[in-house]
């Protein structure tokens, strides 16, 4: 065995190791004069670097998560726990939280991708509910080069690795492709659950005595500091962070899930807390519970569960290794709890107690091997309010909006329809289970994926989104416009957005232009989630989005969930018969800078972001909602990258039918991505009923027709092209790209 | 008529199959833990879909020892009948109580569709609710269904009339197209589609209610074996 590596707190101190970890020298010296009052030791510094990483902390962003709006009705549980909670009436509720694992992923995509989905699912039945529904949202680099070929198809193999084999349907989410992600994939894992109001856990450890249990998977070396790691900045030379990197197990995960809800259904009585063993494992989830509780904790880590020897108290409180919770039961309840863990035949130990006080203390073969305040650990961390500086690209922007030259109307929509971010997503979501536990009425590839709640005439609708382009041109607008379309893509499905979920993916906040790009995206969303009445119940930071020095593009990943009261209002985009009346809600303007089109003719996009009303999009939303209400909607469908005529040709593609339509537009404004707009379709007797009550938001344009021709006639040209063969296009180009 | 579902740890459409069996088609239907070993109280047991064992080592190795698939070949032997879906397939191939195996698709990926079908055997217990040559449609999910058997095996199966389903546009690479098929005596069915999944119009077909409808409708009955 090798002999115990450790320095003393003093050779800590003199060699500035914990610069390793993540603790700056400022945060060590806080922690040795203020915090603890003399030198950490090993294990100390070890836990406070877990504790006081962004990605536990939220030392960076905290500042700018204030402006965040969590209020609302409907909230039952903001942030602060495993997820949000939401009421959807009938004593029920929806959970639901994001969370990133993009550092993970393009170091170990398989893993990266599967621990992400494992990990969110804990969060889920960690307080209480039964999870339901998967989504995940993509970021990859141009899918031309081997590398991001590489990425892309094993991040969604263990996507669905995981999730297939937990019986979790993926019923959702968002892939999109450009440069900037391209050393810096963003992997964001979305996990939806269901539950009882009355079967609400909460992740904490109270009442002198009460035990501590550990249950699941053993801990091993696996994934060790991963919360600093992932909170740290990428870039070549850090390629051989692979061991940081932990290894899922879904088998285990399915097993310890149905135990955990057994417990929390059948022994409420002696449950106290249950918290999910994350970022910073064992401490981070002890060190929460008992803060959270006002409590002191003391732990054997003789007892934990080990998977490998001669391990130490560093390396087990800060392992994070996949498939672990922690508990807490009333003392004297213990082997009520063990039983039923025996019977998934998983392990159930008790390790350490509540304790009077507030300090959390850790024993190693008899020995204090830490002894700190607890919520030092959990809630003392430093808070940076970041200098922000409006950044030179913005400063620089063109004001002229770019116009696109469009010489032949059909040939570019062949070409837009075989754009990587635009084309079909299929062959991606077809590797992922969306049918298992039988409720799910809308598929991948739609708007929103539509979830029945079983028993109920309830639904419910689920989507992420962001364009990140958007918010590279303006942070601010862009933020409104990820809420706007997440809302929007609930509307079009016939939900009331109820709350969102989030993934603040974005560069250094060190650097004042990267720090201006979060707060001000932060101040986007938040006004936008006031007036769409969404607030923000959950989410997750990840900071340092870098590679060799440049950052993605800032993408905050808006997950949002919306309630569809009955289960006819369900509403998808396809057109449903020959003869129906095709209308767009909204006007179109000729707004391309950040749009697809500009990316397609250009390379790349640039310029000032077009205008955004967001009391416009929530009227347009409102009125919609309202016509879907009243049964007058065959079809709906959300318009936004690659503008109008994307969203007719998707339309058609569904079952097959065409379109008959004119318009006074010219064919180049068909691929303007303004936004606050809808492709709707009517049957015949209900068009009356549905022009009156959309005057004079709506414009008619012509007819579905039983015809395989998408033909529409614009201001000055035509676009004309058989349905089928666009459809082969667009389901045939991310095939082809990715082989 | 009584349905055991048997419960292996990692299955995860038995309560998918017992939702269908008792909401949708009002029949009485129990979750039976893999531990069970007596199956002698039930009608019918159908194997339900899942990750068994997180399939490990092979789709359906490690369950084919499980207590309960004991208890499976003593009642498959008294002639009840018994249905196997997905991963309830594999384990039937795995137990010897269906010939063949499911291999790895030849995509190589898991894939989840709505596949069309084509009802090759309607003599059946499970299928007399259909006509022969419907097509209908249901779901698969999948990553191991691509059904491989021997030439001899197939000349078999095809001179015994227990191929029951092909697919259309086959999916995975099954050999000859098979989708599911049944023992000599016609008492075990196995199948990748999943019937359980179509069977509200709300989830987009009901073309699998005829599989459970047929074993109402039949049981105790004789149905000839072509």
């Amino acid at each position: 065995m090798l002999k115990n590596p450790e320095l003393s707190p003093e050779a800590l101190r003199d060699t500035q190791a914990y610069r390793d970890w993540g603790l700056t020298d400022a945060e060590y010296q806080l922690l040795t004069d203020e915090v603890l009052g003399r030198l950490p030791n090993y294990t100390e510094a070890g836990l406070f670097s877990g504790m006081w990483s962004e990605h536990c902390s939220y030392k960076n962003s905290k500042p700018v998560l204030k402006k965040f709006w969590t209020q609302g009705e409907q909230v039952l549980e903001g942030p602060g726990e495993g997820a949000g909670i939401i009421d959807i009436g009938d004593g029920q509720a929806v959970v639901f939280k994001a969370e990133s694992h993009n550092h993970p992923s393009a170091v170990e995509p398989y893993e990266g991708a599967a621990t992400g989905v494992g990990g969110i699912i804990r969060d889920i039945f960690s307080m209480g509910a039964r999870p339901i529904a998967l989504l995940d949202s993509l970021r990859f680099g141009e899918p031309d080069d081997t590398h991001t070929k590489y990425l892309i198809s094993q991040v969604v193999a263990g996507i669905g690795g995981y999730g297939n084999c937990i019986g979790i349907p993926t019923i959702g989410g968002d892939t999109v492709f450009d440069a900037s992600y391209q050393k810096n994939p963003l992997v964001n894992a979305m996990c939806v659950g269901i539950l009882d109001q009355a079967d609400i856990q909460k992740g904490q450890a109270t009442g002198i005595g009460n035990s501590v249990i550990y249950v699941g998977a053993k801990t091993g070396r696996d994934g060790i500091n991963g919360a600093s790691f992932a909170s740290a900045e990428f870039n070549d030379a850090k390629a051989s962070q692979r061991s940081a990197v932990q290894v899922g197990d879904p088998f285990m995960e399915k097993l310890l899930m149905e135990a955990c809800l057994e417990v929390i259904r059948d022994h409420r009585d002696v449950l106290i807390g249950i918290q999910d063993m994350g970022a910073a494992g064992l401490v981070s989830s002890s060190a929460e519970m008992a803060s959270k509780a006002g409590s002191g904790l003391e732990l054997n880590l003789d007892l934990v569960p080990q998977r490998e020897s001669g391990m130490t108290p560093f390396e087990l409180m800060l392992s994070e290794s996949q498939e672990r919770m922690l508990l807490c039961v009333k003392a004297g309840a213990e082997d009520e709890i063990y039983a039923v863990f025996e019977k998934y035949g998983l392990d159930a130990v008790t390790i350490g107690k509540v304790t009077a006080g507030h300090q959390y203390q850790l024993f190693h073969h008899q020995e204090l091997v830490a002894d700190v305040p607890v919520d030092a650990l959990a809630t003392k961390a430093p808070v940076y309010q970041r200098e922000k500086k409006r950044p030179t690209r913005l400063n620089k922007q063109s004001h002229h909006q770019f116009m696109p030259r469009l010489v032949d109307a059909t040939g570019t929509l062949k070409k837009m329809l075989q754009q990587p971010t635009i084309a079909s997503k299929k062959a991606i979501f077809e590797t992922y289970d969306s049918q298992v536990q039988t409720n799910t009425v809308v598929k991948p590839g739609s708007d929103a994926g539509v979830i029945r709640i079983r028993h109920t005439d309830k639904a419910l609708a689920v989507t992420t989104d962001v364009n990140g382009r958007y918010l590279y041109l303006n942070p601010r607008v862009g933020g409104e416009i990820a809420v706007a379309e997440a809302a929007r893509n609930i509307v079009a499905s016939g939900g009331l957005p109820l709350g969102i979920t989030d993934c603040l993916n974005y560069g250094n906040p060190e650097k004042p232009e990267q720090f201006y790009d979060l707060d001000e995206s932060a101040q986007g969303i938040a006004r936008a989630c006031q007036l769409f009445n969404t607030p923000v119940i959950s989410g997750n930071v990840s900071l340092n989005n870098e590679s060799n020095g440049e950052a993605i593009y800032p993408t905050p990943m808006i997950g949002m969930v919306g309630l569809i009261k009955h289960q006819r209002d369900i509403t998808t985009q396809d057109f449903k018969h020959a003869g129906d009346a095709v209308y767009v809600l909204g006007n179109t303007g000729a707004d391309f800078n950040g749009s697809e089109i500009q990316k397609m003719l250009t390379g790349k996009i640039s310029g000032e972001l077009f205008d955004f009303d967001l009391v416009t999009e929530n009227q347009n939303q409102r009125l919609l909602l309202r016509a879907i209400q009243k049964g007058l909607v065959a079809s709906a469908h959300d318009v936004s990258e690659g503008g109008l005529i994307t969203t007719i040709a998707e339309s058609c593609f569904g079952q097959g039918f065409g379109v008959k339509l004119t318009s006074d537009l010219p064919s180049m404004n068909f691929f303007a991505e303004t936004q606050s707009r809808f492709v709707i379709s009517v049957t015949p007797d209900k068009q009356a009923a549905f022009a009156n009550l959309m005057e004079p938001y709506a414009t008619y344009l012509g007819t579905t027709t039983a015809d395989d021709r998408l033909f529409i006639q614009t201001a000055d040209q035509a676009f004309d092209i058989k349905v089928s063969f666009a459809q082969r296009l667009w389901e045939g180009a991310l095939p082809c790209l990715l082989k | 008529m009584i349905f055991a579902v048997p419960v292996f740890p990692g299955s995860n459409c038995d309560h998918d199959m017992v939702n269908a069996l008792r909401d949708v088609l009002h029949a009485q239907a129990e979750l039976v833990p893999a531990t069970t070993s007596d199956l002698s109280t039930y009608d019918a047991v159908i194997l339900p879909g899942g990750f068994s064992y997180g399939d490990y080592l092979r789709s359906g190795a490690i369950a084919r020892f499980a207590p309960v698939m004991t208890a499976v070949q003593a009642f498959a032997a008294a002639g009840k009948p018994v249905m196997g879906i997905c991963n309830g397939f594999q384990i039937l191939t795995e137990a010897g109580l269906l010939p063949g195996a499911l291999q790895a698709n030849r995509s190589a990926k898991f894939i989840c569709q709505t596949s069309e079908l084509i009802v090759r055997n309607t003599q059946t217990q499970f299928t007399t609710t259909y006509t022969e040559n419907q097509h209908i449609q249901l779901p698969i999910a999948h990553g191991e269904g691509n059904y491989y058997c021997d030439a001899a095996t197939l000349a078999e199966l095809q001179a015994h009339h227990q191929i029951v389903f092909e697919y259309a546009d086959n999916p995975n690479g099954s050999v000859a197209n098979i989708a599911g098929i049944i023992n000599r005596a016609g008492n075990v069915l196995g199948m990748m589609p999943h019937p359980e999944r179509a069977v509200e119009a709300i989830l987009g077909s009901i073309d699998g209610l005829g599989l459970f409808n047929s074993l109402l409708t039949n049981q105790g009955q004789e149905v000839t074996h072509a």
